[in-house]
């Protein structure tokens, strides 16, 4: 896909469990010590919950979950690295917790390669390309489509929460009448 | 059977009739040219057709009839002769008649120039110079409802009536009513030329009034309140609209009426003392002409003083900047004061509790600028109990108080749609049609009446119609239809009004109903609960029904009470807390898992904050409990610690988070942590449905 | 107290629907096929307000609104006359015989209740 944000070539990468990860360095707005993180109730394991930043409530969310990866532990390296994601219609300040960051590089684009089909255990949604950085690969990671895909599926529950007979029971004739 | 088909029935059976008698009356014409009492009869037939053929939608044959009842008018004044002619084309018409009345049962096509022809044949048997009269011309009063405009006009109407005015059934203090009924009027009587009580006729009109009337609705709507009175009325109505931003002075106001002279007012000037007063006494003019004036001018000042309060226009997003500003101040505030706390640094402790105070005042007036009169929002009903009522056959006038009472702006702008949903609901199910209200004793006209005032840091509006009141038996019913209770339930009245307000209780169906809007209470209730607010409802059965919502002041603020389970703290509303309470085995109910509180001598069902949140760590030895209220009933919610009060801003937990439950927002503490905002309604609801799930798992358990 | 409203016309289909505007706003009402009929009834009975046709047999509008106020009792209730004849000198005449308004047919139902409402309290 040809994307325009590609056209800056400069990645935040880090680490989750063993893999690399990167991020458009455009899209980050900064990195954050691990702090406390406010748990908010029956959202999914994702969710870590929200955060204070400066004044505004900001979420966070687990990767190694949304990747598909084996939580880890947190660490003296733990970081919350703060993102912007295109929601299409707003701006969203989104954390993402990272085992540890590491630096920020160069990568030309067409050093970049379609994500593989096969091969990789993680969830390949939202995973942009494969970056070639030294003679390792690094995921390059699109943040967007992070929130979207698990979106889709809240509204899918959201949906199947209606109860039924309130969809059922309209086409009664005389009912209505008493209803206040 | 009284449709308006079975007025065309009725009016087809009739024609029938008088097709016949016209027939007879053209055949004794024929052999009598002087019988006056046929050719009268004749006309008068005819006239009934074309009069009740245009009313129930026969027009073509009231049009057509027009031209030979004009003919037959000629001939009953003597203006025109019988002839054989004549007698053809009444009964060509007659027949002509009676094809377009079979036309409109399925009979064939009666073509227009068929029509075309006949009339011309009627107007060549009239003289010309009986044509060519001008048509008369007349004042016809619509009597529809008018529309307002969006423009407020300002009207000085003076009315005197001739003292015989009753005796044409006209009662003038109808027109004063009339008068209101288009805008706010204020209204001043002169009862100056009452004669004393041994020379008072009692069928005279002695009173003259001047009513300052601020309408929407242009001068001809209030020209025709006295259409009927022209004659027996002297009315004088002028737009003042104009001397709205320039108020007059009472001189000004007394010299534009013709009451004074410019010469006296200037003289009483000279002698520089209150005008009124002086013009009273030097002049002569009577003292409540004067007060009439004063009423005017005082009138046009309070509006202009309203208008300008609105002229102060800024941007909603500027406002919610400062408010937003004003919310971090508030923050970072509440963390210098806990910092403060721990540093031993008394001139620093003095300072900061200088910036508290301030700050609290600033916040106080940011939100206050935020304030709006609820007025507003009233003043849209208006118009919607108009036209439903009138679309449903009903009367109802809608009564307002306490418009000037004002909330904040994001919470007035989310209380529309409920409102409308309520008002809907009171013209549609609550208020009966006239004839039923009359079978009942009451008057025909129904009454909604919205009020609104501040209770403490709450705003209360209130719905009250004084129609039928909730069917009891019904919402049982239906509830039960609904598989909304056990069909052997046993609820307090009350619990059954809250019914209406179960997801699932109104139906799809009806989105195409006048009320319906495809919303039901249910939505209602959520309206205003994500307001924070709470909806009661009371009623009587025959006599009406109250609703009330009970809303905050503001939506950015919140007093609420910091708990804590585990780490982790959670604010919870303080306008619904009753009580606190420790929780120890002898204030729990016997049977642990039946989850009661023994709450001085009540029972008051429990959720543990732990659980419903699933909190996974180990449970906390030392409990306790925040007794709240909800609506009309209790709950407790059991939490590890109750830390105390807590004086905070409002955040969104934002996009991700916009489907949580049991939260409805977040909050920054002055350690710079995130404490979560328990929606209390929401918490009971996921709550319910837990312990539903939970004995669904037990039941199948033991099946 | 629910008020009593008498229509006299000689149309039978204007006083069905006369009459059923008028219960449909919470009337009472008395029908009088003619002016002579409508006087009898109304000297017997009691009534609030008159609707009349202008054109009747037996006693037409003019003469029944003139005798109508001739009666103490309905020295001030309000009477409306129904005309189809739009012209002023109908309605001038009306007024002079004691009618309180009129109503141009054809009219609506709402237009009826609107005459009403102006001139019955």
């Amino acid at each position: 896909m040809g994307d325009i944000s590609l056209n800056t070539n400069q990645y935040l990468t880090f680490r989750l469990g063993q893999e690399h990860f990167a991020l458009e360095i455009s899209r980050v707005r900064e990195v954050l010590d691990y702090i406390h993180i406010t748990r908010v109730p029956r959202t999914p394991d994702f969710m870590l919950g929200v955060i204070n930043l400066r004044g505004n409530v900001v979420p966070v969310i687990d990767l190694h979950l949304n990747l598909g990866m084996e939580p880890e532990d947190r660490t003296v390296n733990t970081c919350i690295v703060i993102v912007e994601i295109d929601l299409g219609h707003e701006l969203l300040q989104l954390g993402a917790l990272a085992d540890s960051v590491e630096e920020v590089v160069e990568i030309d684009s067409d050093k970049i390669s379609p994500p593989p089909r096969l091969g990789i255990r993680l969830n390949t949604e939202f995973i942009k390309g494969m970056g070639k950085r030294n003679d390792d690969f690094v995921i390059i990671l699109d943040m967007d489509k992070v929130l979207t895909a698990e979106e889709i599926e809240e509204v899918e529950i959201a949906a199947s929460v209606v109860p039924t007979d309130l969809l059922e029971k309209g086409s009664g004739g005389a009912e209505s009448e008493n209803s206040v | 059977m009284n449709s308006p088909q079975s007025f065309k029935d009725a009016f087809i059976a009739e024609a029938e009739d008088l097709l016949v008698e016209i027939e007879e009356c053209v055949l004794d014409i024929e052999t009598n040219p002087e019988d006056m009492d046929a050719i009268n009869r004749l006309f008068r037939a005819m006239h009934t057709i074309k009069g009740s053929g245009a009313m129930f939608g026969f027009e073509d044959i009231a049009s057509f009839t027009h031209h030979v009842e004009t003919a037959l008018d000629f001939v009953r004044e003597g203006k025109l002769k019988i002839s054989t002619k004549l007698i053809n084309m009444v009964l060509k018409s007659r027949d002509h008649i009676k094809a377009m009345l079979e036309h409109s049962q399925g009979g064939p096509v009666v073509r227009a120039s068929q029509t075309e022809d006949l009339i011309k044949v009627i107007e060549s048997l009239i003289p010309n110079k009986l044509k060519n009269q001008p048509p008369r011309e007349t004042i016809v009063p619509s009597m529809l409802p008018k529309t307002p405009t969006p423009v407020e006009k300002v009207f000085r109407i003076s009315v005197k009536p001739n003292e015989n005015i009753f005796s044409f059934g006209m009662d003038p203090a109808l027109l004063v009513e009339e008068l209101r009924q288009l805008g706010e009027c204020t209204v001043t009587p002169y009862t100056g030329s009452i004669p004393t009580l041994d020379q008072i006729a009692p069928v005279s009109c002695y009173i003259h009034w001047d009513i300052i009337l601020f309408t929407n609705f242009d001068e001809n709507a209030v020209r025709d309140v006295f259409i009927f009175v022209e004659d027996e009325c002297e009315t004088k109505i002028l737009d003042i609209s104009d001397n709205r931003d320039d108020i007059p002075k009472v001189g000004e106001i007394l010299v534009s009426k013709g009451d004074t002279t410019k010469e006296q007012v200037e003289d009483a000037l000279r002698r520089q003392s209150r005008i009124g007063d002086l013009l009273a006494q030097t002049s002569g003019i009577p003292k409540e002409r004067i007060k009439s004036a004063l009423a005017e001018q005082k009138t046009l000042e309070r509006k202009k003083a309203a208008s300008q309060q609105e002229t102060v226009k800024v941007a909603a997003e500027k406002l919610d900047a400062l408010v937003n500003l004003v919310g971090e101040l508030v923050i970072v505030q509440a963390q210098l004061s806990s910092i403060s706390r721990h540093v031993n640094a008394p001139p620093l402790q003095t300072s900061v509790e200088e910036i508290e105070r301030l700050i609290s005042e600033l916040r106080d007036v940011a939100l206050n600028v935020r304030m709006m009169p609820i007025g507003t929002t009233f003043a849209k009903f208006r118009r919607l109990v108009r036209d439903l009522s009138s679309e449903l056959g009903k009367e109802i006038k809608l009564e307002t108080e306490g418009a000037e009472t004002e909330m904040d702006k994001t919470v007035l702008d989310k209380l529309g749609d409920p409102l409308v949903h309520l008002i809907r609901n009171s013209i549609d199910h609550g208020v009966e049609s006239p004839d039923v209200r009359l079978a009942s004793g009451k008057p025909s006209t129904g009454t909604i009446r919205l009020a609104a005032q501040h209770r403490g840091a709450k705003v209360v509006i209130s719905i009250t119609d004084d129609g039928k009141g909730l069917d009891v038996d019904k919402i049982l019913k239906k509830a039960q239809e609904r598989q909304l209770i056990p069909k052997d339930a046993d609820l307090s009245e009350r619990e059954i009004y809250n019914l209406i307000m179960a997801p699932g209780f109104s139906t799809a169906e009806q989105v195409s109903q006048v009320s319906g809007r495809g919303v039901g209470m249910d939505v209602v209730k959520k309206q205003i609960e994500a307001l924070r607010g709470s909806v009661s409802i009371q009623s009587d059965t025959g006599k009406g029904t109250h609703i009330e919502l009970s809303l905050p002041l503001t939506l950015a603020i919140i007093d609420g009470l910091l708990v804590e389970v585990d780490e982790d703290k959670y604010v919870i509303p303080v306008n619904s807390v009753e009580e606190c309470l420790e929780l120890t085995e002898s204030s729990k109910a016997m049977d642990k898992s039946r989850n009661l509180l023994k709450v001085r001598g009540e029972l008051v069902p429990f959720v543990r904050l732990r659980e419903v949140f699933g909190i996974k760590t180990k449970e906390s030895k030392l409990e306790e409990a925040v007794v709240v209220e909800m609506g009309d009933s209790r709950i407790g919610i059991v939490v590890d610690r109750i830390v105390g009060d807590h004086q905070t801003v409002i955040k969104s937990l934002g996009h991700l988070y916009r489907n949580v439950q049991g939260v409805s927002g977040a909050t920054i503490m002055g350690d710079g942590n995130v404490a979560l905002i328990v929606d209390i309604p929401s918490l009971a609801s996921i709550a319910n449905i837990d312990e539903q799930q939970h004995l669904q798992q037990n039941r199948s358990v033991i099946q | 107290m629910t008020k009593t409203i008498m229509t006299a016309d000689d149309s039978a289909s204007m006083r069905q629907m006369i009459t059923f505007t008028l219960k449909q706003a919470g009337y009472d009402v008395v029908e009088a096929e003619d002016g002579k009929d409508a006087l009898s009834k109304a000297e017997s009975g009691s009534i609030d307000m008159l609707i009349t046709d202008l054109n009747m047999p037996n006693m037409n509008g003019m003469e029944l609104i003139h005798a109508i106020r001739q009666i103490e009792k309905y020295k001030f209730i309000p009477i409306i006359m129904l005309t189809t004849e739009s012209d002023a000198e109908k309605k001038q005449q009306g007024k002079l015989a004691g009618a309180t308004g009129w109503l141009v047919k054809p009219f609506q139902p709402p237009q009826l209740t609107a005459v009403i409402k102006k001139v019955l309290r």
